[in-house]
């Protein structure tokens, strides 16, 4: 504010005034709809989820065991070998809770996110996924988890193929 | 200041769907092939990397967080240039004339399959107050300025058949081409009419594809490469984003970067200096109009030349030998990347069927599509003058 005008005429906006129509805007929904091809990498890794099984990908070169699975090393840059499964088992690499939803509205029970090394991958491999059967405050590092799998009717070839991970 | 050439060039070729592969394996494929070509090892010999894309066509936010895997670029200086591939070039050569880096690496990929609403992206291009809930198909934008171009040039329909005809043809001699094909200006003309005065055949189909370049500064291209195909001048803008206030008969932004590139590149008299052209043809009117802003012909002659044979692969002045967007297809991002790329193949003498005759010197002009009016354009040689 200049140093001379002391105090503006009106009053700050309020949303309700935007909502109401009194300060001109312009809404439009983008209709963006996308479908992805997985490829070769990820169409076998999901096809795998519903076996309830996670399959990996080798380079001979760096002999790193990638997941998810990918057809190319990104280190070495060359395709990779040959495919192979992990277990659904792991330890926790770091965690944590949100206590905000995706709606951004608050939870009383937090959502735990982990990053888990899986077992049989090379360091530094693994998944995202959700941690469940446990109070937030009793995760801690290298705790070692496993995936607790949707009934194989009701999986559909996607991350959610596995409801979350367990403290074993 | 070094010189800059391109050394290396990939391609995956365009198709129009490719359900079997992700956008990320296609680029992997591009850049493996561009990295061979210019025998460089990315996670060693390649400085930085730019990648061109724009989140609506990927749709991804910030897509090129998802591109440094599959380009070897992990922990690696990265651009993104969310326009025209050729836009990138243009970064690249100006990177490596900063003496900061000696190889740099260019990509532009698309996935357009991967669209289910494709119309509504390009709509949501349009400004949201003033033209776009008036609705319809943005391509009426081409209409309008086809319309315009036409009436002040004199140029006819039939003219314009004349490029699809050539290109789609020149297209069946070039394995990366999606949309070869040996069709008659009555086909052209007798396709349903879409964006009067534009038929069907008129517009460019879509296609899916990347290309990867490799480029280095003088001293290093010289190690890698017996045939550098050296970057003379570069050249680009946008004009206004009000449709209302576009000259529509004229591509100024073509003339101005034309005219930019021409400039750093000594070029006085282009038709004598250049021997061939790659042009933006994504509807069959921009070829001509192309043309005629870079100044390869007079105002109002593109048509005449073209229906005279001129810009054949066999004319004087052979125009989108590769088949341009109407024969490889329009890869959003990807068609400046598409007109390199055949300018340096012929000029490498590396163009297989559809090679041309002792050519030394080309040209390369993009157009970012609709509702754009941004351009660019780039003088490539075999010399470095």
């Amino acid at each position: 504010m200049s140093a001379k005008i002391k105090k503006y005429a009106g009053h700050p906006l309020k949303s309700a005034e935007i909502r109401e129509g009194k300060v001109p805007t312009a809404r439009w929904r983008p209709k963006a709809k996308y479908m992805w091809s997985a490829g070769v990498a990820m169409s076998r890794f999901l096809n795998e989820l519903k076996n309830g099984r996670i399959i990996a990908t080798r380079c001979n070169k760096c002999g790193r065991i990638m997941v998810p699975p990918r057809v190319f090393c990104e280190q070495c840059f060359k395709p990779t070998d040959n495919w192979t499964y992990v277990k659904d088992t792991g330890t926790i690499n770091t965690y944590s809770a949100s206590f905000i939803a995706g709606d951004a509205s608050r939870i009383k029970e937090p959502i735990i996110v982990a990053i888990i090394d899986l077992d049989g991958a090379s360091p530094g491999m693994g998944i995202q996924h959700k941690i469940g059967e446990i109070n937030w405050k009793e995760v801690k590092f290298d705790m070692k988890v496993k995936a607790v799998w949707k009934p194989p009717e009701e999986r559909k070839g996607a991350i959610t193929d596995i409801k979350y991970f367990k403290p074993v | 200041m070094e010189d800059v050439a391109i050394v290396g060039v990939g391609c995956t070729g365009f198709r129009p769907i490719t359900p079997e592969f992700s956008y990320k394996e296609i680029m992997f494929e591009a850049a493996t092939r561009a990295y061979a070509d210019a025998n460089v090892n990315p996670r060693k010999d390649i400085d930085a990397f730019i990648t061109c894309g724009e989140d609506y066509w990927d749709g991804h936010s910030i897509f090129d967080e998802f591109v440094p895997d599959q380009l070897g670029a992990v922990l690696k200086p990265l651009f993104t240039v969310s326009a025209d591939g050729l836009i990138g070039l243009a970064t690249a050569y100006m990177l490596i004339r900063t003496g900061q880096f000696n190889t740099v690496m260019v990509e532009a990929h698309s996935k357009a399959s991967d669209i289910l609403t494709f119309t509504d992206i390009v709509a949501f291009g349009l400004d949201p107050i003033f033209n776009r809930p008036l609705g319809g198909h943005p391509y009426y934008i081409a209409g309008l300025e086809m319309t315009r171009f036409l009436h002040e040039t004199g140029t006819t329909k039939e003219q314009c058949a004349h490029v699809v005809v050539k290109n789609r043809k020149n297209a069946l001699a070039n394995a990366c081409a999606a949309y070869g094909a040996d069709l008659t200006l009555e086909d052209v003309l007798q396709s349903e009419p879409m964006f009067y005065p534009l038929n069907r055949l008129d517009t460019s189909p879509l296609a899916d594809g990347c290309i990867v370049l490799v480029l280095a500064s003088n001293h290093v291209a010289k190690k890698l490469t017996d045939t550098p195909v050296w970057v003379r001048g570069v050249g680009w803008n946008s004009d206004t984003s009000w449709l209302e206030s576009r000259e529509w008969g004229r591509a100024i932004y073509a003339e101005l970067a034309a005219n930019m590139a021409y400039k750093m590149a000594g070029i006085k008299n282009p038709p004598k200096e250049i021997q061939f052209a790659e042009v933006d043809d994504l509807f069959s009117y921009k070829e001509l109009q192309h043309l005629e802003a870079l100044k390869l012909c007079g105002r109002g002659e593109a048509g005449k030349l073209t229906e005279e044979g001129i810009t054949q692969r066999d004319g004087q002045m052979p125009v989108n030998v590769s088949g341009g967007a109407l024969g490889m297809g329009y890869a959003p991002e990807v068609l400046g990347l598409q007109r390199v790329l055949e300018a340096a193949l012929q000029l490498r003498g590396q163009a297989g069927r559809r090679q041309l005759c002792d050519v030394e010197t080309g040209l390369a002009q993009s157009w970012r599509g609709i509702p754009t009016a941004t351009g660019a354009v780039a003088v490539l040689s075999r010399e470095v003058k």
